[in-house]
């Protein structure tokens, strides 16, 4: 399904195959994906549905971030490819790429003496142009990326005197910028206190419905992803082991095989949706 | 804080900071008149405004042969070499988000050096000859780091470190050229090692302005993608920069810059690693301030050549040691206000 013009890119190879429902834009066929000697995955099949908050969930070294890189072209597949409106994603060129899909990444350092406007700013990189530098659109899309994510009364204060909250505020705000349909975000509340985790995730949900953006993040924490996913994909040995809404899938039985951990899943007193309670002193192995 | 302004006609948008714009016009301004000084001064003095009448083409015909042929490609070669190896400065902190990452302490001047020593002591080649040996030995040591250094792509860290290494080898090895040396080849080596202006003519100014010419505009033209590899790979590449691929590129021009400006007046001490910082800290702009750096070098190149040349009458001091006891004294200032402020 081609939206954008990027789609007419003449290197893209348009796919008809799996356009099995529901529609996606982003889809991983086939992919191995290794660092070095080190297998990841292999033969990993994944499919973004569209319009969905996706977050892939998983134990430590299960591949999800390396599968989020590999969506995000930061990791080339050694087999398999990644299709990006039916054009294979690395094939095409960084900075079209870049207009369709953006990526907050684990870690980025703000440069010394950067303000927050000017990191939200560097955002519109990919629409920019040596003599198209500061466009009334990018002046709008800073502006509104700021207000959505609640910074910009901090827009001319230091980066590096921000709360970590705030400062993780300020690099989503950055993706934002970037107007991309498809946003990925690889653990975006990692080392972040709890209320700051609740309140990132909160602007997430907010994004997915308000701004219709396809939202996909890596998370740790299983009862984040079940209450803010709209599909969930879980990982284990870089293998899906289920996918779905949460409400569908998450049960005791895959969260002790995907896991290893024994628990209850109970409704979520405030959401409803299913809400994992470890078992108590019992051993996590079968 | 440094404010950004826009300027726009149609569809055509450029943004700017009007106190880097300052800076950066201040400091090309300095250097000229800096540089009129200099074609001024020396044994034959002449007064500024008879300069720019010579320079204009109408001055006296003795003047012109002082102003053209004697004073000015000395001028022009001291502009040069402190714009390029500022710009080299610039670019080689920012690839490597490391203040201390210039050619100097990389290693690259170094390498620029070892190729003038092998044409001076063991070939005994011309000075075009000995300009060529340093930009071969720039360029083969900025490819012997990049291939030590890279792995899965190049890390600021990694290319630091490795290019420290390489330095205390190539300063070994340094050593051993000059000690194999006869005493009039050693004379014109140190020299040559310690940086210096003197008789530079036309011959030497000419391969440094085409490759300042050929390399300043791309360079320039990537400053928007340089700013944003300050931001991490992943970042970067997320907003469709190429990374590694830009990240090569400006290497390549840095260490282009660095071996040309070396060949032209030997290995320069401190410009490169001084003008960036001293740049950053008047524009107070984040990013590598590429332009107002490229000034500053030019102005603090030639104004150094100046001062060595009139410090001590009689004597004409290499203009390497007044950029390096300048240069040092100011690295161990930084130090000290950085350790101060908490940064570094």
């Amino acid at each position: 399904m081609s939206r954008t013009p990027a789609a007419e890119h003449p290197h893209g190879k348009r796919n008809d195959m799996g356009r099995t429902a529901p529609p996606s834009r982003l889809r991983g066929e086939g992919l191995t994906l290794a660092y070095d000697q080190r297998t990841i995955a292999e033969d990993l099949t994944v499919a973004i549905p569209d319009d969905s908050f996706t977050v892939i969930v998983g134990p430590n070294a299960c591949g999800k971030s390396t599968l989020l890189r590999a969506l995000a072209r930061m990791l080339r597949p050694r087999a398999g490819r990644v299709l990006l409106d039916g054009a294979e994603l690395h094939s095409r060129p960084a900075r079209q790429v870049a207009r369709t899909l953006g990526l907050l990444p684990q870690s980025s350092t703000a440069p010394d003496g950067i303000t927050v406007a000017d990191l939200v700013a560097r955002g519109r990189y990919p629409h920019q142009g040596l003599l198209r530098q500061w466009s009334r659109l990018d002046e709008r899309a800073v502006r509104a990326s700021m207000e959505a994510t609640g910074v910009a009364a901090l827009a001319d204060r230091y980066v590096d005197e921000l709360s970590g909250g705030q400062r993780q505020r300020v690099w989503i705000a950055m993706a934002i910028a970037q107007q991309t349909p498809l946003l990925l975000l690889d653990e975006p509340t990692t080392y972040l206190d709890i209320q700051h985790q609740i309140d990132v995730l909160d602007l997430c949900a907010q994004l997915h419905e308000e701004q219709g953006r396809t939202l996909v993040a890596v998370l740790h924490d299983l009862n984040h992803a079940a209450r803010y996913a709209t599909h969930l994909i879980a990982l284990r040995d870089g293998r899906v082991v289920a996918q779905g809404p949460p409400g569908e899938i998450v049960t005791a039985d895959l969260v002790h095989e995907v896991f290893g951990l024994r628990c209850q899943v109970i409704p979520d007193p405030e959401t409803g949706t299913p809400l994992v309670v470890p078992a108590a002193r019992r051993r996590a192995a079968v | 804080m440094s404010v950004l302004r826009v300027v726009r006609w149609g569809r055509t948008s450029l943004r700017y900071r009007p106190r880097a714009l300052a800076v950066g016009a201040a400091c090309a301004l300095l250097a000229l008149a800096l540089g009129v000084l200099a074609v001024g001064s020396g044994e034959y003095p002449l007064a500024p405004a008879d300069v720019l009448r010579t320079l204009a083409g109408q001055g006296h015909p003795a003047d012109a042969f002082i102003v053209r042929d004697v004073r000015l490609p000395r001028v022009i070669t001291a502009l040069a070499v402190g714009a390029a190896l500022a710009l080299a400065g610039a670019l080689f902190q920012s690839l490597t988000r490391n203040p201390l990452g210039s050619p100097d302490i990389l290693g690259f001047t170094a390498g620029a050096a070892t190729g003038a020593l092998v044409v001076i002591v063991l070939v005994g080649g011309s000075s075009l000859a000995l300009a060529g040996g340093a930009v071969a030995g720039g360029l083969l040591t900025g490819v012997l780091i990049y291939a030590l250094a890279w792995r899965h792509g190049l890390h600021g860290y990694r290319l630091v470190l490795t290019g420290i290494g390489v330095l205390a080898i190539l300063t070994g090895v340094n050593g051993y050229l000059l000690t194999r040396a006869q005493i009039t080849e050693a004379g014109r080596a140190v020299l040559w090692l310690t940086g210096s202006l003197d008789g530079r003519g036309w011959d030497s100014a000419g391969p440094l302005l085409v490759a300042l010419a050929a390399l300043l505009p791309p360079v320039v033209a990537s400053a928007r993608a340089l700013h944003l590899l300050e931001l991490g790979d992943d970042a970067a590449a997320a907003l469709g920069v190429p990374v590694e691929r830009l990240r090569l590129a400006l290497l390549a021009a840095a260490v282009l810059l660095a071996s040309f400006a070396a060949a032209a007046a030997g290995p320069v001490a401190f410009v490169a690693l001084t003008a960036p910082q001293l740049a950053r800290r008047m524009t107070r702009a984040p990013g590598p301030n590429l332009l107002p750096s490229a000034c500053l070098g030019a102005a603090l190149l030639v104004g150094a050549d100046l001062l060595a040349q009139r410090a001590f009458p009689g004597h004409l001091l290499p203009v390497g040691v007044v950029t390096g006891l300048v240069g040092g004294g100011y690295l161990v200032w930084l130090l000290a206000t950085e350790r101060r402020a908490g940064r570094i």
